[in-house]
């Protein structure tokens, strides 16, 4: 059996159930957020559910758990989904490109010719200059807004930033879903700190304790408590930020280079942005969900195969062509061949090619 | 020229990139100016018709609507386990788009021994058409 894409993708990336999965190759922590989250949640079903439901009401187990629910959709999600990594240009695509993207270029000339070919390439964005790169590990001219994680070794589209943590990068295809992680993931370290100081309090005012002894009556609230207290302000922090970037569509890349800031006196606008806080909002949470450009389940001979089957079938197709026209003796530009309509509204270029001598 | 080196030249395939056309964002849209290396092979308003078509067709992929946004709002809420039930609409596009070029292909661009691979097989950056090279005139 041959193998697939994903058996020989050339990114630094590690695949899981048959390339269902895609990952960077550093996935520790990513294990360590898993351990804590879950960690934290499993003592506070443990610990303080039972005491919080006859106390205070039965929903708040139930609330607690459909946030970690959605925390761990959102986080599987973003760790295991394809970030929007732009698959690396092969063949005579590569050599165009790294010839300069010019059609002009005669690809099948020996490269001694080509010594300084462009490494940049200006395009006007909605009225703002924006700068292509040229990638020389994917030999492509990166998109705008796309960037190369030197982590997996891939360019992403709408690269944010390469997150340890989900242990993946976050781009064009998993922002909105590190996003919600993000949101659901404040919801539920402050419900569990809240709850779990109330289960502290509440102990200590029922049998007229001191705080003390009502925190040695249940240390897992205290560690819960201490640890989303601690983990409160980071992910609270990053909420605020992903939505100050989401809600003006920046990403956390363009922000840290300061990409629209003014530079040298001169204001570079965002072109990306639609200038209205709720349009951009809706656009990064509901737009479009764009599907992988990887095909990494498919044959990793299926392309040249089908590339193949395309060159017989043209080369049969002309020859039965050049045949027509050699019994005619007379070919007439008027006349449509093979059934294929004759577009009139430019004669010259439908008549059957020859080969011209160069 | 000697003969042997017309017929290196005529079996190789030249290739024509229409590049991605970035004007108005980052949206999938694609150069419509006309290469000149496709003169005497693919009429200029042929070829002009099909990009035309096919950024058409993107356009409507990607289009902000209430298909798009409810399809969000609905796989948000179930934490995104309706992607395993339901095709997005954007990938039912992709699929429309690829049988749009296969047609084109069929009717108009293979019996002019040319090729339009579908810019999903070079992640969307280019449409890459292979130009084979007119066969040799039999002796
Ligand atoms: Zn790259
Ligand atoms: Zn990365």
């Amino acid at each position: 059996m041959s193998k697939k894409r994903w058996q020989v993708f050339p990114g630094k990336n590690r695949f899981f159930c048959g390339g269902r999965i895609i990952m960077a190759k550093q996935i520790n922590v990513f294990f360590v957020t898993l351990i804590l989250l879950l960690g934290v949640c499993v003592l506070f079903f443990v610990f303080d559910c039972e005491y919080l439901s006859q106390k205070v009401h039965w929903l708040v187990p139930v609330i607690a758990g459909v946030l970690l629910a959605f925390t761990l959709l959102f986080l599987f999600r973003t760790s295991f989904s394809d970030p929007g990594i732009l698959p690396r240009a092969t063949g005579d695509e590569a050599l165009f490109n790294d010839r300069g993207a010019d059609n002009n270029v005669d690809l099948t000339q020996s490269s001694a010719n080509f010594r300084n070919p462009p490494r940049t390439k200006d395009v006007q964005v909605n009225g703002e200059t924006v700068k292509l790169k040229y990638c020389f590990t994917c030999k492509i001219f990166r998109p705008p807004r796309a960037s190369h994680c030197s982590m997996c070794d891939n360019c992403i589209e709408r690269f944010d930033h390469h997150c340890p943590w989900v242990g993946n990068c976050v781009g064009k295809r998993n922002y909105r879903y590190f996003y919600l992680m993000i949101v659901t993931i404040t919801i539920l370290c402050i419900y569990v700190l809240a709850f779990s100081i109330a289960h502290i309090v509440m102990l200590s005012r029922e049998k007229e304790n001191t705080l003390i002894t009502a925190m040695s009556e249940t240390p897992a609230s205290v560690i819960e408590a201490l640890i989303a207290f601690f983990a409160v302000w980071s992910v609270l922090g990053l909420a605020g930020f992903h939505s100050y970037l989401a809600g003006t569509n920046q990403t956390t890349n363009e922000e840290i280079k300061g990409s629209w800031a003014q530079r040298h006196g001169e204001v570079v606008r965002n072109p990306y942005t639609t200038n209205n806080c709720c349009g951009n909002f809706t656009k990064i949470l509901c737009g479009p969900s764009y599907t992988s450009l990887l095909r990494l389940r498919e044959d990793k001979n299926k392309e040249k195969r089908d590339m193949e089957e395309v060159k017989k079938k043209i080369e049969k197709l002309m020859f039965e062509q050049q045949n027509n026209s050699n019994s005619q003796g007379h070919w007439t530009n008027s006349q449509p061949h093979n059934g294929i309509p004759v577009d009139h509204t430019d004669l010259q270029t439908q008549l059957p090619r020859t080969p011209t001598p160069s | 020229m000697a003969a042997n080196e017309t017929t290196e030249v005529a079996t190789a395939p030249k290739k024509v990139f229409v590049q991605r056309d970035y004007t108005h964002g980052t949206e999938c849209k694609y150069e419509t100016t006309y290469p000149t290396q496709l003169e005497g092979v693919i009429a200029r308003e042929t070829f002009t018709d099909t990009v035309n078509k096919i950024n058409e067709l993107f356009e409507r992929a990607e289009e902000l609507g209430c298909p798009t946004y409810t399809e969000g709002c609905l796989s948000c809420m179930t934490g995104y386990l309706l992607y395993f039930c339901i095709e997005t609409k954007y990938s039912k596009e992709m699929k429309q788009i690829s049988l749009f070029i296969q047609r084109q292909n069929d009717e108009i661009y293979h019996p002019r021994g040319v090729h339009i691979v579908e810019p999903m097989l070079r992640g969307l950056r280019c449409i890459e058409l292979v130009v084979y090279p007119a066969p040799n005139k039999p002796i």
